[in-house]
């Protein structure tokens, strides 16, 4: 019960929601770098939103299953086929044992998340499964996919109810420009107010340096009142890190958990799919939004996850159905 | 306490700043904070992250919003002076120093200093250092207090890997390296004790705000630790520091 990885693509691992409550003592985050595309992917094959997926970046890998399951695969489009047919993103279908996945093109995004009904089956490492390759723990051997390498299914379910219903709309598209909402803070009264003028205004191009630690912009210098360095403190998730050559960094899954550079602002967490998924060469442009706005979507979002969960349904037959059979049984 | 902020860092988290330098006063005030936070009420706190002089607050805006979070945390600040705060714990850590496997170093070191190496020992030892926080890899202590008489520069060429429990100096900073890691602190002794391990029930063992203080061991006793630190069966002395006894 399980896929062979016969060609580990650029850059595959496992990841999941991300390993919470160790960053006092200096553990990253880790987890997705498109945490959304990862619930619904989850929410498509039935899974709990946080379930580990495989992150594939911009050339995905080479799958064997030898075992029947039911995945989904959101996010960037990668190509996905099976068997060299074309199967389509954000839609769950069957995969057949003996059946091959492959990813053949980059078309949209850079990231794609494949989901396996019932998760995958490696370690629980600090309460996640997410790969941590600096500290070499979580999901394979601490490690990105390499070739030969198996990975079990935990609960296998290639009988996932309502399959045909399991599709939503793509929502990754190619695009190269675009606008990411951010919060002012925490270290904004460190820049000039031309500074801050150039950060909300210009656009800024994505360089070949982004990973998943972090994506490194160039553009317009934005102008500090007094140099780029701090005393260290946290950085979250998104953290807009501007050093004192004045260009900005984004902070993503990987970052270090504290950092002694200035932080101009934070993106706001529904628009972590847009810098989840940018590559090199794209365009950006930083708007303000406020706290309220920023909560009230992210609400909006979460009640939105929620509804499609409702409507699919549960993956497996409801078990009350089968107490009450046997129940009537009895009685009878 | 006049001079706290609260600043945004995204719309799941926001960082309490409580001053502007690297001091004992304000770290052992966030100290407070976190203890008073943990045993607080206040719904929706996901992970406190303490620093030198702010502690970020992780929480779920589903539970929570700002305004209301905000509202609450100024009232735990408002309370802190009355919150009674158990002393700091201090993290006994035994360390092997000199030598060419362990601390290859040393020797630098103590001419650098004009001092023999038993008196760079001594002087390494006699300190308890405060655990200003934990960053740049799991289990890395940021620890202050180290006397500048032992003070070093870093290796003109850092060494391409420096074994987990290697204890070393660089400038006015002393610690030890968690994990297997490049690096260019001037390496003076090395603990059997594993300050990270991922597979155990408390994966890493200093915590911020505790204090370090190290212990000469010879090699018998390091073999005897690291066979034990091995089995997963050592356990470090902990013990509450003394504010008296430490002056």
């Amino acid at each position: 019960m399980s896929v062979t990885v016969q060609n580990s693509g650029l850059l595959t691992s496992v990841q999941d929601g991300g390993r919470i409550g160790y960053q006092q003592f200096g553990v990253s985050v880790s987890g997705v770098m498109d945490p959304r595309a990862m619930k619904v992917a989850n929410i498509l094959v039935g899974n709990e939103e946080n379930e580990a997926v495989l992150e594939c970046t911009m050339l995905g890998p080479q799958l064997h299953f030898d075992a029947d399951n039911v995945i989904a695969i959101t996010g960037g489009d990668l190509g996905p086929t099976l068997d060299h047919q074309p199967v389509e993103n954000y839609a769950a279908f069957v995969v057949r044992a003996g059946q091959t996945l492959r990813f053949t093109a980059l078309r949209s995004g850079c990231r794609a998340y494949i989901a396996f009904a019932g998760g995958l089956d490696v370690p629980l490492v600090m309460g996640s499964r997410s790969t941590y390759m600096k500290a070499g723990i979580g999901g394979v051997e601490g490690r990105k996919l390499q070739k030969d390498d198996v990975i079990g299914f935990r609960a296998p379910n290639p009988d996932v109810c309502n399959l045909a219903q399991r599709r939503v709309a793509p929502e990754v598209v190619p695009q190269r420009e675009f606008t990411v909402r951010v919060l002012l803070g925490p270290q904004d009264d460190l820049f000039t107010d031309g500074g801050i003028r150039t950060f909300l205004s210009e656009t800024y191009t994505v360089t070949n340096e982004f990973d998943r630690m972090g994506c490194r912009m160039d553009g317009p210098v934005i102008e500090h009142k007094n140099g780029g360095d701090i005393i260290s403190d946290g950085i979250a998730f998104g953290a807009i890190q501007v050093p004192g050559a004045g260009k900005p960094i984004i902070m993503l899954a990987d970052r270090q958990t504290t950092g002694g550079y200035t932080k101009i602002a934070n993106v706001i967490t529904v628009d972590y799919p847009i810098i989840g998924q940018l590559k090199g060469g794209d365009r950006v442009r930083f708007v303000e939004t406020s706290i309220e706005a920023a909560q009230g979507e992210l609400l909006a979002e979460r009640a939105a996850l929620q509804k499609l969960k409702t409507a699919l349904g549960p993956a497996r037959k409801r078990e009350k159905k089968l107490f009450g059979l046997f129940g009537r049984k009895k009685e009878a | 306490m006049p001079t706290v902020r609260f600043l945004l860092t995204g719309d799941t988290s926001l960082s309490v700043e409580f001053g502007n330098e690297i001091s004992e006063e304000i770290n052992a005030q966030i100290r407070a904070f976190v203890i008073a936070l943990e045993k607080s009420d206040i719904p929706g706190l996901i992970e406190l992250v303490p620093t030198y002089r702010a502690c970020m607050v992780h929480y779920d805006p589903g539970v929570i919003t700002y305004a209301a979070l905000t509202k609450r945390l100024a009232g735990v600040l408002d309370r802190l002076d009355s919150i009674v705060i158990p002393p700091s714990d201090v993290l006994e850590i035994p360390v092997l120093y000199g030598g060419e496997e362990m601390g290859p170093d040393l020797a630098f070191v103590a001419a650098h200093a004009g001092l023999s190496e038993q008196e760079v020992v001594n002087i390494h030892t006699a300190t308890e250092y405060l655990i200003y926080m934990l960053g740049f890899t799991p289990g890395f202590t940021y620890l202050g207090g180290m006397s500048e008489r032992i003070a070093a520069p870093r290796l003109p060429q850092p060494r391409v890997r420096i074994p987990a429990g290697s204890v070393g100096i660089a400038g006015k900073q002393t610690g030890v390296y968690p994990i297997d890691s490049p690096g260019g602190w001037q390496l003076i002794g090395r603990t059997p004790v594993k300050m990270y391990d991922p597979n155990r029930e408390t994966p890493i063992l200093p915590k911020a705000g505790q204090y370090i203080r190290f212990r000469a061991v010879d090699r018998a006793e390091y073999d005897e630790i690291a066979a034990a630190a091995e089995k997963g069966e050592y356990v470090c002395r902990i013990y509450p520091r003394d504010k008296e006894a430490a002056k």
